[in-house]
């Protein structure tokens, strides 16, 4: 823990695929679920991914967030080599690197607002202080300051998103990675969290998003569409 | 890596966790419980009864061996007869010949043992009349209380002189002050020298000579005074017995020798008694008994133990496989986030030695309470042994890492992508 916020790899990107790769296997038949992908997302950009289901979208995504590995190819995070690594480093690279963002929200109902920002630095091992005063910075940021004791079901949508938000920021990874994050949510919290991700991204953060909403992937920066495990188009 | 702080916060995410359920995580330990509390409940119930077994035998003395007079089956129907003299048991030669003939028997009491009714002042009360020797009050280990013992001179000089019990001094005259006083047994004096404390009376298969209410007199004036011819009244008839000593008490040099000394006298009573006329007891053999008796129990016990506590242990499996499942999504969130299999490993093995040490206290209260329950009610005497509440504490504990780690494990294997699509 000598300086927890050295997160650079040193890399101007934030993730370089190359020719990634991921098959299926199904009996006898292979599934490309990717099919030779190369791509840069640079640091400081967002990005949203699109395309129909099936396209290979959700792969992408578990490789991204580094839950998955590739078949083939190569995948740098901030000029790390993650295509190889075993459960434990994937884990290791996810809980320093990486802040994810569900369509459900995916906050652990037993704990309270507070706790659940600040899981990761749980895994971390910060001390029960620094954890606390951390959870506060970020709930101020999400604009949750007063809900810190609540419990998540006592949230409407978009607050619960606005605290995974800030659980995904609390170890001040090299991306975000959202999959769906407005998914769930009416209109006007939609339009609240997009925005909170655009200012999050003026601040400087990375963001990947994954979404089959054209008016929510209209306020990335840059579009990526997929199609049947190969890069369609890149707009933007 | 592990840091006791950290550990600290993981056992409190436990106990945090199992207190969102706290019916489901209390019925979960009930198994442990019962299953603890009546292994403890069991070992001091079997303690305290094999104790208080041992107790009456190491009462006798390990090294003594204690030859009893024995009316001999035949004549007991012959005793029927009117005025029939019944003559049986250990003679007095037998005392000289044991004593000088087996190198390994120390010291020899002899006993004998008349119902004489005890008058003093104006109380009486029937007493046990022990005519005996000085070796008496060394070989039984009764605390004097006041005055003194028989000694060697009583015995030579055929002193009229008596030693009581307390309780039997208490009956007599409700105060110590009895020393010095005169005590008149059937037709004769003698002066009370001494107090010796009372045995509790308890209820033994064997019982050496001394009851509450005893007054030990000098064998010799025994013989003189009293003489060798019981007369007793039964249904009618009056029986003659012509019994020289009721008992003989051996005293072995060495506990190895109890066993080899005892078939000596065996040997040498069978010699010179026509008619098995006596037993012989030897308190080491019934002692080894007890104690071979009260390991089988404890095997016994340990099985039962056993088979409690794995039912208990299965049960915290069920529970923890049942909230393994019910939990998929948050292991997918907390492996999504970072967390590593062996942090859910440790998250779920926690709650389950967390459950099973809880459950191991409350068995360890359940376990104290019985015996005091049993004691109270039943009077039976319990021992609680501190080796059976850490024992079974350890077991507890033990069976919640053995059941809970299938279920840790299973937790861990998830794969994140599916945890987190469960719903």
């Amino acid at each position: 823990m000598t300086d927890r916020r050295e997160q650079s790899g040193g890399a101007d990107y934030a993730v370089r695929f190359e020719n990634l790769q991921k098959i299926y296997k199904m009996g006898n038949n292979e599934v490309r679920a990717l099919d030779g992908v190369s791509a840069t997302f640079e640091k400081g950009s967002f990005w949203a991914i699109m395309g129909p289901s099936g396209s290979g979208k959700s792969t992408m995504l578990n490789l991204l967030g580094c839950l998955d590995r590739p078949t083939a190819g190569k995948y740098y995070l901030d000029g790390r080599d993650v295509s190889k690594l075993d459960d434990d480093d994937l884990s290791d690279i996810r809980l320093k690197y990486l802040g994810f963002i569900f369509q459900s929200f995916n906050l652990i109902p037993q704990l309270t607002v507070e706790e659940n920002i600040a899981l990761p630095l749980y895994y971390l091992g910060w001390s029960a202080s620094e954890r606390t005063s951390r959870a506060q910075e970020l709930a101020a940021l999400v604009g949750l300051e007063k809900r810190l004791r609540h419990r998540p079901t006592e949230l409407s949508g978009g607050q619960q998103q606005r605290v995974a938000i800030a659980r995904a920021l609390s170890n001040d990874p090299v991306f975000l990675l959202a999959d769906e994050p407005t998914g769930n949510l009416d209109s006007v919290n939609s339009l609240e969290i997009i925005e909170l991700l655009v200012k999050l991204n003026h601040e400087g953060k990375t963001i990947i998003m994954v979404t089959h909403e054209p008016h929510i992937a209209a306020h990335a920066s840059k579009r990526l569409y997929m199609m049947d495990g190969k890069i369609q188009k890149v707009e933007g | 890596m592990i840091t006791p702080g950290r550990l600290f916060r993981d056992i409190q995410l436990g106990v945090k966790n199992l207190l969102l359920h706290k019916l489901r995580s209390f019925l979960t330990m009930l198994g442990l419980v019962f299953g603890v509390g009546s292994v403890i409940a069991m070992l001091a119930v079997g303690e305290g009864a094999s104790e208080v077994a041992l107790e009456q035998i190491r009462k006798l003395g390990s090294r003594n061996i204690i030859v009893t007079a024995q009316k001999p089956a035949e004549e007991q129907g012959a005793s029927n007869v009117r005025s029939f003299i019944s003559i049986y048991g250990l003679l007095y030669q037998d005392e000289q010949r044991l004593q000088g003939t087996i190198p390994t028997v120390k010291r020899i009491v002899p006993v004998k043992i008349i119902q004489k009714e005890g008058r003093l002042k104006n109380r009486s009360l029937e007493m046990r009349v022990v005519g005996t020797n000085e070796h008496w009050f060394g070989l039984v280990q009764r605390p004097l209380i006041a005055g003194r013992v028989l000694t060697k001179l009583d015995i030579d000089e055929k002193s009229s002189v008596a030693v009581l019990t307390e309780h039997g001094a208490r009956r007599l005259l409700a105060s110590e002050g009895v020393i010095g006083e005169t005590l008149r047994l059937g037709s004769n004096y003698y002066e009370v020298v001494g107090i010796v404390q009372s045995e509790s009376a308890t209820e033994g298969a064997m019982q050496t000579p001394d009851q509450m209410t005893d007054a030990y007199i000098p064998l010799t004036a025994a013989r003189e005074h009293i003489g060798d011819y019981f007369t007793q009244n039964k249904s009618g008839s009056r029986v003659r017995e012509l019994v020289e000593l009721h008992q003989l008490i051996l005293e072995v040099d060495s506990e190895e020798n109890v066993e080899a000394t005892a078939g000596a006298i065996e040997r040498m009573l069978a010699t010179f008694h026509k008619k098995k006329d006596y037993s012989i007891n030897v308190p080491l053999t019934l002692l080894r008994q007890a104690e071979a008796t009260k390991r089988t129990f404890n095997i016994v016990l340990g099985a039962i133990a056993g088979i409690s506590l794995l039912v208990g242990g299965i049960g915290i499996m069920n529970i923890m496989l049942a909230s393994v499942t019910e939990r998929t999504r948050e292991i997918g969130i907390r492996r999504a986030i970072g967390a590593k299999q062996r942090q859910i490993i440790a998250q779920f093995l926690i709650e389950t030695v967390v459950l099973s040490f809880t459950g191991g206290l409350f068995g360890i209260g359940l376990g104290l309470l019985i015996p005091w329950v049993i004691e109270k009610i039943v009077g039976m005497p319990t021992i609680v042994r501190m080796s059976s509440l850490v024992l079974s504490l350890g077991i507890s504990v033990t069976v919640g890492i053995v059941f809970g780690i299938y279920p840790a494990m299973r937790a861990a294997a998830l794969d994140p992508i599916e945890a987190l699509r469960h719903e």
